[in-house]
């Protein structure tokens, strides 16, 4: 018997919730001790009412946090925005290797996480007759204090714990000791399930699970077999970033830059900049690779007999391949089989590639004690063999793909307990649930995805009764030390100075892992020829690019963000091409049931997609959810049960139903129709014609002021990614409108991400549209209570308080920007409320909105210039989307100054403006893409 | 008024028949208004449209509570029905003073027994398409910005917009619209007056006769100020519509900005308007027995003036296309093969079948006097006419300048109920007008009398 039954951790108050406004002071009080004292010495625990206002008053400037967003263990670095106390808008954190500082659309959405008022505020514990009832950490504690003694005498055995990737040093740490505590328990880890060819890939290959650094500023080929770098795991972010800035060196210096090839089922992003493309079905690229192999290494890969899916790339590819000596990069996809992941590291061997544009390094996600995986844990499950079930920050229920009746195992555990942001469909499952501290309410650390290792700090206290993981460790731990700032610092053993630099960096020195040298990879067996039954369709698996395979279920701006190429919102689709719809005659919007022997079968919406390869089906994991919150509960159809366990790859029998099912979709159209819209040029002569300046009436603008704002969107670098937008709602408190108003063409997005493709060429182009900001703006003229004006810094702005909603001004801009307030969207859930920038006018219902090149932001550098007695320098304003940017295909800046970058990009022979015959003088002008003519296969 | 003794009788001149006396015509007209000689169409008829007129009402309410969301308007297409209807009420508004001012002007004697219904047909018409652009503003409460009043910021309408001229272009017409129908009432309320037999009645009309006593010095006043506001008002019914195009032609939107506009739009109006007069003078020439003062004449000479306008038209719509294809404007070439391919060919093939086939039958003189026939076709050259507005609005907005902005409007029940709301309320209104006043001038009917039985009649 422990010699302390009750261990305080904190005063619980178990009253009813006290008045808001009580609550508000509390935060508003807390958050003033975190920004004067955050980044200088210990959080000061007593609080303070704000009205003494911290002595280094910061009112109504924002103040920021280095920290980090973690997603699947790995951390994406950011500096968290706070306006009097409340985090509002997430930045990139330009010293973080996952950011450099752009973001993704997680990061930037990850803050309305925070505020979600479907959150988990409370314990839950459930009762003998099922039912659940709201409970204290004091309740949880004591349970699991009672369960000591059985623990002990069992050396744990029956004991499970179960976690997602972690690469937190202090969890890792906690972690080791409790499975030192109990040396029979067992530890598990929920691997996101497309990361997992990859490492069993490794495994086969090197006899570990490493971990490839793909560099693709160092590559001078690039040829993906059904990756995305610039979507798939943590370290998008930085390959696009690497990517654009490679390129545009390269253009810069006139020198042909890297060539990129995609070989794909469904569209993606890098597919859509790759010079070359093809939609293959997943079998025909892993054939496709294994052909290639066999040709560029005769010993790695049988020889291929036949016909190869595409001869004539194949033929190129390998000619280029051997052209292009070592700088090369293959990037193997999530569904092809560890054997070919083994392939692809053995030809980079033979090829020369690591060391150049591959390297290798021991995965950050380092398993303390070892760790099995999903279907382990299941085993054990059915079973009967755990008595004890401890998940923290993981959805098992929901994310295990193949598994339908996982809840009803968890539900069987005699004592289970749930760490999780939401009461979601494992909380449910649970006996206990422990509602956790969001990324940035807690005191943590998290490696990124080459191993930097960074600290996490709180930007507010946290909202609800929570504990961070690290916190909740302690607990299960029985540790001295409860408190999460001292547990992190005591990990880190690091002095004064040295903290106080990683906290304002955001990112530990000298932690970024050294590449190893793994030796030769050993051989693989070629996998077993899939028989292509013309039947079915191959079936791919793929994490939802809104939902993150369904952790952000909740989050509106997600579901709201047109996906890159359907331009579908709130909801996920079958996706199949064009002659494979013709053949099974289905048209978009049919419902169709899928079916997989051993599997209950789904019905889904087909959604018809030109690019996406044919006799191939692409399904998104991550929807129809039943326990995510109000927001994403219901929304769209769940697929995993069709998944099989160790593959994310399936054939699958389709039938169509004869229902059909409405799309909410923003963009109907992706053909240019010969407009010249989203503009291209050769390589080989990258110059736009300049058409002279068409004569006018008008004498030329003057505004009168000191300032001319203009913005410059480079189209070759642009990949589509949508950061900007969700950037753009985040930083201007654009509401959400519902799948309803999206489908009646009501979206309010400001900057929305235009796709076009060129049925010649073949290629997809993204064009993000904001405001033209038109110097001759045709809005203007129409409005008859002058709502819309020009300012003196030539800014296009709507006076929102006179705006009367005749919506005459959407109707005569060309490019249809403009944003009306149908129905009143400026109320909602309080804490829904705190996340909104108070710099940024709430509007109301019936009045037009826009873009407006973050006008608030141009009046706090402006005054801050002034205050300092400095002109403004080009880069001390940027706008939300350009900051968010990750290739930075967004330039800012003020035509006055020479040579401000803005005004290099205009002196671009690829600069444009859209529409430009018009003779609106947009200040918002693309730059074109750069289209590879160069003669094929590198020959 | 009494007549004198020797009793004037009217020969037959087409526009009136034969053997109608100054009382005769006082009775025929008076007696509608003085006895309740209404019958039980009318009663139906008005339970119905007021039934309708409840229901418009309270669905305007919940479009001020809820807001414009109610509607299918989105994001491509900004305006839809209300911006439709507001264009069509006012085109139909034109007929009632183009009767009036402009064939005053040009003394045709068939305009009097019309002009009296088919003004309060254009009052209530601009009405109606006076309120529809408050109930398209998003913040309806603010719609008194549009007017430039004196205010402390200093701020007024912005004068280059056509929405402040139309605002006011419909304000100056319904004002001059019901001055030229008010004046042209006070003889008649005064002889009202004289033959009301119940007190409270005598009272009303007197004080709305604003003191008529039929002196020679008042009607040499009322002959002088009635010519001046036909005068002023003929120009008017050429600008209120013009002013309503520009709406469109001042827009870059391809589909609205054009030069033809301002014409074109008149002559629409005229067309929906004279249908609209058909539509009404039908009806009411059969219930109310007027067969004696409207004559197939009448309805012969405004089909004439339906047919001349059709083929104005149809040359607008000619010339639409004309120029879309002779600017080379890939833009207005596109919106021009949507019109006649896309989604919405129908409205648009609609139209011309209601605009400009259809009335082709109005050539011959027998359709011209076939009421049934000419009701029919006053009625599909208002749906013709409502579909032209519907087709500019929408066609032109959702098939604009980027492919990627492109959507359908899809109108929601809301619009249709405002729709129908608003003719219920017209219909209700013009129903309660020929109750309690007189649906044709009879000062004017009497002079007509007069000038009839001249040439032959007795000293």
């Amino acid at each position: 018997m422990a010699e302390r039954t009750v261990i305080p951790i904190q005063a619980e108050d178990t009253r009813p919730p006290a008045p808001q406004r009580r609550r508000l002071l509390q935060l508003m009080a807390a958050s003033a001790a975190l920004a004067s004292g955050a980044c200088t010495r210990a959080p000061d625990e007593r609080l303070h009412a704000y009205v003494h206002m911290p002595e280094a008053g910061l009112g109504g400037l924002p103040v920021y946090y280095a920290s980090a967003h973690v997603r699947d263990g790995y951390a994406h670095g950011v500096l968290v925005g706070t306006r009097e106390g409340r985090p509002v808008k997430i930045e990139g954190n330009p010293r973080h290797p996952a950011s450099r500082g752009g973001t993704d659309v997680f990061v930037q959405a990850s803050v309305l996480d925070l505020w979600d008022p479907d959150r988990s505020q409370t314990v839950w514990r459930r009762l003998a007759g099922g039912s659940a009832t709201p409970a204290t950490w004091d309740d949880f504690q004591a349970a699991w204090l009672q369960r000591q003694p059985d623990l002990a005498a069992a050396r744990g055995r029956g004991l499970h714990l179960l976690t997602g990737p972690v690469t937190s040093p202090t969890q890792q740490a906690q972690m080791a000791a409790l499975m030192a505590a109990y040396p029979e328990a067992r530890r598990w880890c929920a691997e996101p399930p497309e990361d997992a060819a990859a490492r069993q890939g490794a495994q086969r290959a090197f006899g570990r699970p490493l971990r490839t650094l793909r560099r693709l500023d160092r590559a001078r080929l690039v040829v993906a077999f059904g990756a995305d770098p610039f979507s798939d795991g943590p370290e998008a972010t930085a390959q696009a970033a690497d990517w654009a800035r490679a390129r545009r060196t390269d253009l810069a210096a006139g020198k042909a830059p890297a060539s990129t090839w995609a070989f794909e089922v469904t569209p993606g992003l890098f597919g859509a900049q790759a010079d070359r493309r093809s939609a293959l079905k997943p079998s025909d690229i892993e054939h496709l690779l294994w052909r290639v192999a066999h040709r560029l290494a005769p010993e790695l890969a049988p020889p291929p007999q036949g016909q190869g899916p595409a001869p004539r790339e194949e033929a190129e590819l390998v000619t280029a391949l051997r052209a292009a000596g070592p700088d090369v990069l293959l990037l193997a996809g999530p569904a092809l089989s560890p054997d070919s992941h083994a392939l692809v590291h053995a030809l980079h061997r033979r090829l020369g590639a690591f060391g150049r544009a591959v390297d290798l390094i021991d995965p950050p996600v380092r398993p303390s004690s070892p760790a099995g995986d999903m279907a382990g844990l299941c085993a054990a499950l059915r079973r009967g063999e755990v008595q004890g079930l401890l998940v923290l920050d993981a959805n098992p229920v929901c994310e295990t793909p193949g598994v339908t009746d996982m809840g009803a195992l968890i539900a069987r555990v005699p004592f289970s307990a749930h760490l999780g942001l939401y009461r979601d469909e494992t909380a449910v499952a649970c006996g206990w649930h422990l509602p956790m501290s969001h990324a940035y309410e807690a005191w943590g650390d998290a490696r990124a995805w080459d191993g930097s290792a960074c600290v996490l700090q709180p930007a507010i206290s946290p909202l609800y009764d929570s504990r961070s993981p690290v916190e909740c460790l302690a607990l299960l731990n029985r540790s001295a030390e409860r408190d999460g700032h001292a547990l992190v610092q005591k990990q880190w053993g690091l002095g004064e100075a040295a903290w106080r630099q990683a906290l304002r960096d955001g990112v530990l020195p000298g932690t970024a892992s050294a590449p190893v040298d793994a030796g030769r990879p050993a051989p693989v067996p070629p996998p077993v020829p899939p028989h292509d039954d013309p039947a079915s369709l191959q079936a791919l698996f793929l994490p939802d690019a809104a939902t993150a395979g369904g952790r952000f279920a909740n989050n509106g701006w997600l579901q709201e963000l047109p996906r890159s190429f359907s331009k579908l919102t709130w909801d996920n689709a079958a996706t199949i091409g064009t002659a494979t719809a013709a053949r099974l005659g289905l048209t978009t919007g049919d419902i169709v049931r899928l079916t997989r022997p051993a599997a209950p079968p789904v019905e889904i919406a087909v959604w018809v997609e030109p690019r996406h390869a044919e006799g191939a089906v692409t399904l998104t994991l991550g929807y129809g959810r039943r326990h995510a919150g109000q927001v994403g509960n219901g929304v769209g159809v769940d697929v995993s049960a069709l998944r099989p366990v160790d593959s994310a790859v399936c054939r699958v029998a389709l039938q169509k139903t004869g229902s059909r099912h409405e799309f909410a979709v923003t963009q109907h159209r992706i053909d240019q129709e010969g407009r010249e819209l989203a503009r291209s040029v050769p390589l080989s002569a990258p110059r736009l014609p300049r058409p002279p300046e068409p004569p006018s009436l008008y004498p030329p603008r003057d505004d009168g002021g000191r300032h001319a704002w203009a913005m410059n969107i480079d189209l070759d670098t642009c990949i589509g990614c949508n950061a900007c937008t969700v950037a753009c709602q985040s930083e201007n408190n654009i509401p959400v409108v519902g799948p309803e108003q999206v489908a009646a063409g009501r979206e309010m997005h400001w900057i929305r991400v235009d796709r076009y493709d060129d049925a010649d060429t073949g290629t997809s182009t993204f064009q993000p549209v904001p405001c033209m900001h038109c110097e001759t703006a045709p809005c203007e003229v129409v409005c008859p209570v002058g709502a819309t004006v020009h300012d003196s810094e030539g800014l296009n702005v709507q006076v929102y308080n006179r705006c009367v909603g005749t919506r005459f001004c959407s109707n005569n801009c060309p490019y249809k920007v403009r944003r009306f307030n149908f129905f009143a969207h400026d109320d909602g859930p309080e804490t829904l409320q705190h996340v909104r920038n108070p710099e940024v006018t709430v509007r109301r219902r019936g009045v037009m909105e826009k873009c407006t090149f973050c006008v608030q932001r141009l009046s706090q550098a402006r005054l801050m210039a002034e205050k300092s007695g400095r002109p403004l320098a080009d880069g001390d304003v940027r706008t939300a989307c350009q900051s968010a940017c990750p290739t930075q295909a967004i330039r800012f800046g003020d035509l006055m100054v020479q040579d401000s970058a803005v005004n290099q990009a205009r002196r671009s022979g690829r600069h444009y403006a859209m529409l430009e015959e018009l003779g609106t003088r947009p200040r918002t002008t693309y730059l074109a893409r750069v289209v590879d003519d160069r003669p094929k296969g590198g020959a | 008024m009494t007549s004198p003794a020797p009793v004037v009788a009217s020969s037959d001149i087409g526009v009136l028949q034969a053997g109608q006396t100054y009382r005769s015509v006082g009775d025929l007209i008076e007696g509608r208004v003085l006895d309740h000689r209404t019958g039980r169409v009318w009663w139906i008829a008005f339970a119905v449209s007021g039934i309708g007129m409840l229901v418009f009402l309270g669905a305007i309410g919940w479009l001020f509570h809820i807001g414009l969301g109610i509607w299918g308007i989105n994001m491509p297409v900004a305006w839809g029905f209300a911006i439709a209807n507001c264009v069509w009420w006012i085109g139909i508004g034109h007929a009632g003073t183009f009767i009036s001012a402009v064939l005053l002007l040009a003394r045709q004697r068939w305009r009097t027994s019309i002009n009296r219904f088919a003004e309060a047909m254009t009052l209530f018409a601009a009405g109606m398409a006076g309120l529809f652009p408050l109930l398209h503003l998003g913040r309806p409460w603010f719609a008194y910005w549009l007017a430039p009043y004196p205010d402390r910021m200093g701020l007024w309408p912005q004068w280059r917009s056509p929405l402040v001229w139309d605002f006011f272009a419909i304000a100056t017409y319904l004002a001059v619209s019901f001055l030229f129908w008010y004046l042209g009432l006070m003889p008649d309320l005064a002889s009202l007056r004289d033959r009301a037999r119940q007190p409270w009645k005598a009272i009303t009309f007197g004080v709305l006769a604003m003191g008529w006593r039929g002196e020679a010095r008042q009607w040499s006043r009322h002959r002088t100020a009635y010519l001046l506001l036909a005068g002023l008002a003929t120009p008017l019914v050429v600008s209120v519509h013009s002013v309503v195009s520009l709406d469109f032609a001042i827009g870059n939107t391809p589909g609205y900005h054009s030069t033809i506009f301002p014409p074109f739009f008149v002559a629409g109006a005229l067309l929906s308007g004279f249908a609209m007069v058909i539509t009404l003078a039908v009806p009411l020439r059969y219930f109310f027995g007027l067969q004696a003062v409207i004559t197939p004449r009448h309805f012969d000479n405004a089909a004439k003036v339906v047919l001349a306008t059709c083929c104005l038209l149809g040359y607008g719509y000619v010339m639409e296309i004309f120029t879309a294809f002779y600017s080379g404007d890939r833009y207005e070439i596109a919106v021009t093969l949507q019109r006649w391919t896309g989604p919405y060919a129908f409205v648009y093939w609609g139209m011309i079948f209601c605009n400009i086939v259809a009335p082709q039958v109005l050539w011959w003189r027998r359709n011209r006097r076939n009421l049934a026939l000419l009701f029919g076709l006053s009625l599909v050259v208002n749906v013709g006419m409502w579909a032209e507005r519907v087709m500019i609005v929408v066609t032109s907005l959702y098939h604009d300048y980027l492919p990627s902005a492109w959507g359908l409007y899809v109108p929601t029940g809301w619009d249709w109920l405002f729709l129908a709301g608003s003719i219920c309320t017209f219909a209700w209104l013009f129903l309660v007008f020929v109750r309690l006043l007189p649906a044709i001038s009879i000062a004017e009917m009497r002079g007509l009398v007069h000038a009839s039985a001249a040439p032959e009649g007795p000293p």
